[in-house]
């Protein structure tokens, strides 16, 4: 397969295309737009459905009734967009129905601005929606990373049944990078025996979030949280680079982590004992890893393109061990090299002293 | 090897698609690169610019503070991307557009009256392809020909009658500089 | 006294349980029109062989476990969120017939953006709206249809429509949208209203099943639990009180359906 120069919104698209999606109900927001329109013309072509939805929140109680169906299904929205979804996802989690999000992070709060950011970490990750769980959230940091991460979801939201929030930023969706497509996977995937289908010569199948019993309420929790203990035990995955005598483990996902790289890359060729730990999965936290590399290191620096939210994953993972230091930018501001590498420089000659 | 390009410019200039050209220049080249563009309402009208990183390994961040290489289109990107060349870098200048000269004497800088050349040539829209020409005829990060070849490959279908002219924009671009 | 034997076999069964309806219990309260609702929904599903290929989208409100009473598919939506669900539903099995069954908060209140863009996609799905101009299941709270004047728990001195604005007609609103095609008004309140009612949920059905647009009847229905009347002091408010402000009718019926008919 050749190589191609891929915009990430685009490339999502079309990787989930070749994931066998058969459904996408979405609503424009900047800066995933360009996910949409490319469904638009995509689907239509392949006899699939595309619908532009009234809302988010219209668009996400679609993407539920078709997962109902049986079907897989996605959506694609931006921060202020998927705060607007998060009744949906709950209802969908509630339901254990699978369906792929693709969050293109934008600036917040409020209207915020268009630029890329990494400020719905505690959104994604934390529960997206009210109640007892957790989506399981990729966090890519190349168009390639963004293509593979597409087809992992689908495949994970039907393995489990669950929601799996693709958690990219402006720069994923917005930037051009040469990447390779995977071949269409077969297409369409039977209804699972669950879906609402008719209920021609079987009994009927009912999905609902609705336990109105305390006893049945927490039974089917137990049941979510087991599931949920599944995902973390096996699910957990992350990338890293130089950590074997590293003293300074910076640690960073999707856009702040690559650019991380690039800093960590300079400071490994002068000499410095830098390392990088970037998590792919987001939830679940790849904890187990970090906490082994906490061991080893002397500290930790986490660099996120928000106010400091995956520090406290971080924090809780490495347990004290360590110290746990933070670096953000905010408001649309991605971290540039050259900025990390002076943070880089200050952090290490503390954790110098630390060792 | 890593390079760093800014292209910048008035919506509608082709900016956009200049840079674009350029990653596909390099990814046809088997190199690795990253095209990133300014966009939202910036697009509509106002300045807008994207960064092209080319480099022979992994890019870890697709923007840097300091570009080796800025192609500037009009006079609001000079004003915002003189001072930001790395020192040993280079600015090429559509001096059509751009009235004054470079304070700087630490980078290299290209001048070239990229619009008028493009208007002698029958079309505005070809200044983009002059610059390109300037650019690599005076920066040898990629051949020309190489330029050409990827036009050649990724020029949408329904611009492909203006491939001579860009053929000839791109070429014009470069003979003024070994002038 | 003589006492005349007819022989089972010679018996004529007249009236049954549909099969389309569950052979359970309902949380309805004793007078409310939901059950009557439910039993001719469930006839018109019979009727038209529609049971092993319908999903019925159950709303938020009373008739949150309509799916429970129902011998068919059914999922659970979000407040107000039925016709987006059914929309999801719809779009990807083009063959399933597929209902949403809504109160007048879930649908005039919290789902009004998601009902009227249902309507204007035209979307092949149908809509029975039963409008008791209350919330019932919370208890009695003012609704976009409750009338004038009308005292609920949220509105303990009537409602004020200098502070409140008038009920919302949704049947009138619904009609003026290119992809509805079938809209009209029923009232539960007396047989012949009722047996008009059956009516046209076949009709609604039968559009759906041609495919020719966006149906919804609408069911003027009692509440006589939060309306504090007895079971037929309510049935007499919907005739008296109900009917004049939301007029029974036709609102509007394409040419499309009129063939059909």
């Amino acid at each position: 397969m050749a190589r191609e120069l891929l915009k990430g919104n685009v490339a999502i698209a079309e990787a989930a295309v070749r994931a066998g999606c058969e459904a996408y109900f979405g609503y424009p927001i900047t800066p995933q737009t360009e996910l949409l329109e490319y469904m638009s013309a995509r689907m239509p072509e392949l006899g699939r459905v595309f619908l532009q939805a009234e809302s988010e929140v219209a668009a996400i109680n679609m993407v539920y009734g078709a997962a109902c169906a049986g079907v897989q299904v996605m959506s694609s929205s931006s921060s202020p967009g998927v705060s607007l979804m998060q009744e949906g996802l709950s209802y969908i989690a509630g339901s254990e129905v699978p369906c792929v999000i693709v969050d293109v992070m934008r600036g917040g709060p409020g209207l915020g601005n268009i630029l890329p950011s990494q400020s719905d970490y505690f959104q994604v990750t934390k529960s997206a929606g009210h109640g007892d769980y957790h989506p399981i959230v990729l966090a890519p940091s190349s168009v390639q990373e963004a293509i593979d991460f597409t087809m992992l979801a689908f495949e994970l939201s039907r393995k489990y049944r669950h929601i799996v929030v693709i958690a990219a930023d402006g720069q994923i969706g917005q930037m051009m990078e040469p990447a390779e497509l995977p071949d269409m996977l077969p297409y369409p995937q039977p209804r699972p025996d669950w879906a609402v289908t008719g209920a021609k010569g079987r009994n009927k199948n009912v999905v609902t979030s609705l336990y109105m019993n305390a006893d049945e309420e927490e039974a089917f929790n137990i049941r979510l949280q087991k599931k949920l203990e599944v995902i973390r035990a096996i699910e957990q995955r992350s990338d890293e680079f130089a950590t074997d005598d590293a003293e300074l483990l910076v640690v960073g996902y999707g856009t702040s982590g690559r650019i991380a790289m690039s800093a960590v890359q300079k400071k490994k060729k002068k000499g410095l004992k830098v390392g990088l730990f970037r998590p792919k999965t987001i939830y679940p936290f790849p904890e187990k890893r970090l906490a082994e590399l906490a061991e080893q290191v002397e500290m930790c620096l986490v660099v996120e393109m928000n106010a400091g939210q995956m520090v406290e994953d971080v924090r809780l993972a490495v347990n004290g061990v360590v110290p746990v230091e933070f670096y953000g930018r905010m408001g649309g501001n991605i971290p540039m090299p050259d900025e990390l590498l002076r943070v880089i420089e200050r952090y290490y000659a503390y954790s110098a002293v630390l060792a | 090897m890593q390079e760093e390009f800014v292209f910048s410019g008035f919506g509608g200039q082709g900016v956009m698609f200049a840079g674009q050209l350029l990653a596909y220049t390099a990814m046809d080249e088997g190199l690795e690169v990253t095209w990133i563009p300014s966009y939202g309402p910036e697009m509509r009208g106002g300045t807008a610019h994207c960064f092209v990183v080319i480099s022979d390994k992994v890019i870890g961040s697709p923007l840097v503070a300091r570009p080796m290489n800025g192609i500037i289109f009009n006079k609001p990107s000079f004003d915002k991307y003189e001072h930001d060349i790395a020192i040993g870098g280079r600015l090429v200048v559509n001096t059509s557009l751009v009235p004054q000269k470079s304070s700087r004497n630490d980078i290299e800088i290209i001048n070239i009256n990229a619009t008028d050349i493009a208007y002698e040539l029958g079309d505005a829209k070809l200044t983009n392809m002059v610059l390109l020409g300037a650019l690599l005829r005076q920066h040898s990060v990629l051949p020309i020909q190489a330029l050409e070849r990827a036009l050649d490959a990724h020029i949408p279908k329904h611009r492909r009658h203006l491939l001579e002219k860009n053929y000839r924009a791109i070429e014009r671009g470069a003979e003024l500089m070994r002038a | 006294m003589t006492t005349v034997t007819i022989p089972i076999e010679d018996m004529q069964l007249i009236y049954d349980r549909p099969e389309a309806l569950a052979c359970t219990h309902t949380h309805y309260c004793p007078g409310c029109t939901h059950s009557i609702a439910h039993r001719l929904l469930a006839e018109a599903i019979d009727e038209l062989g529609l049971r092993e290929q319908t999903i019925l989208v159950a709303p938020v409100g009373c008739s949150v476990f309509a799916y429970n009473y129902f011998e068919m598919d059914g999922v659970e939506a979000a407040h107000g969120r039925a016709p987006a669900m059914a929309t999801g539903i719809k779009r990807v099995s083009p063959h399933n017939t597929v209902i949403t069954y809504q109160g007048d908060g879930d649908l005039a209140s919290i789902g009004i953006a998601e009902i009227i863009h249902a309507a204007a996609r035209g979307e092949k799905i149908t809509t029975i709206f039963v409008n008791n101009a209350i919330y019932g299941m919370t208890g009695g709270q003012m609704a976009p249809t409750s009338l004038p004047h009308q005292k609920t728990t949220s509105s303990p001195l009537g409602r004020d429509t200098d502070l409140t604005g008038s009920p919302l007609k949704i049947s009138e609103l619904m009609s003026q949208i290119d992809g509805a095609v079938y809209v009209v008004r029923r009232s539960l309140h007396d047989v012949k209203h009722i047996r008009q009612a059956k009516k046209a949920i076949l009709t609604a059905l039968k559009v759906q099943q041609a495919g020719l647009g966006f149906g919804i009847v609408e069911l003027l229905s009692t509440c006589p639990t939060n309306w504090g009347m007895t079971p037929v002091d309510a049935m007499h408010w919907v005739e008296t009180a109900m009917v004049p402000f939301f007029p029974l009718g036709d609102y509007k019926i394409a040419d499309s359906v009129r063939q059909l008919e």
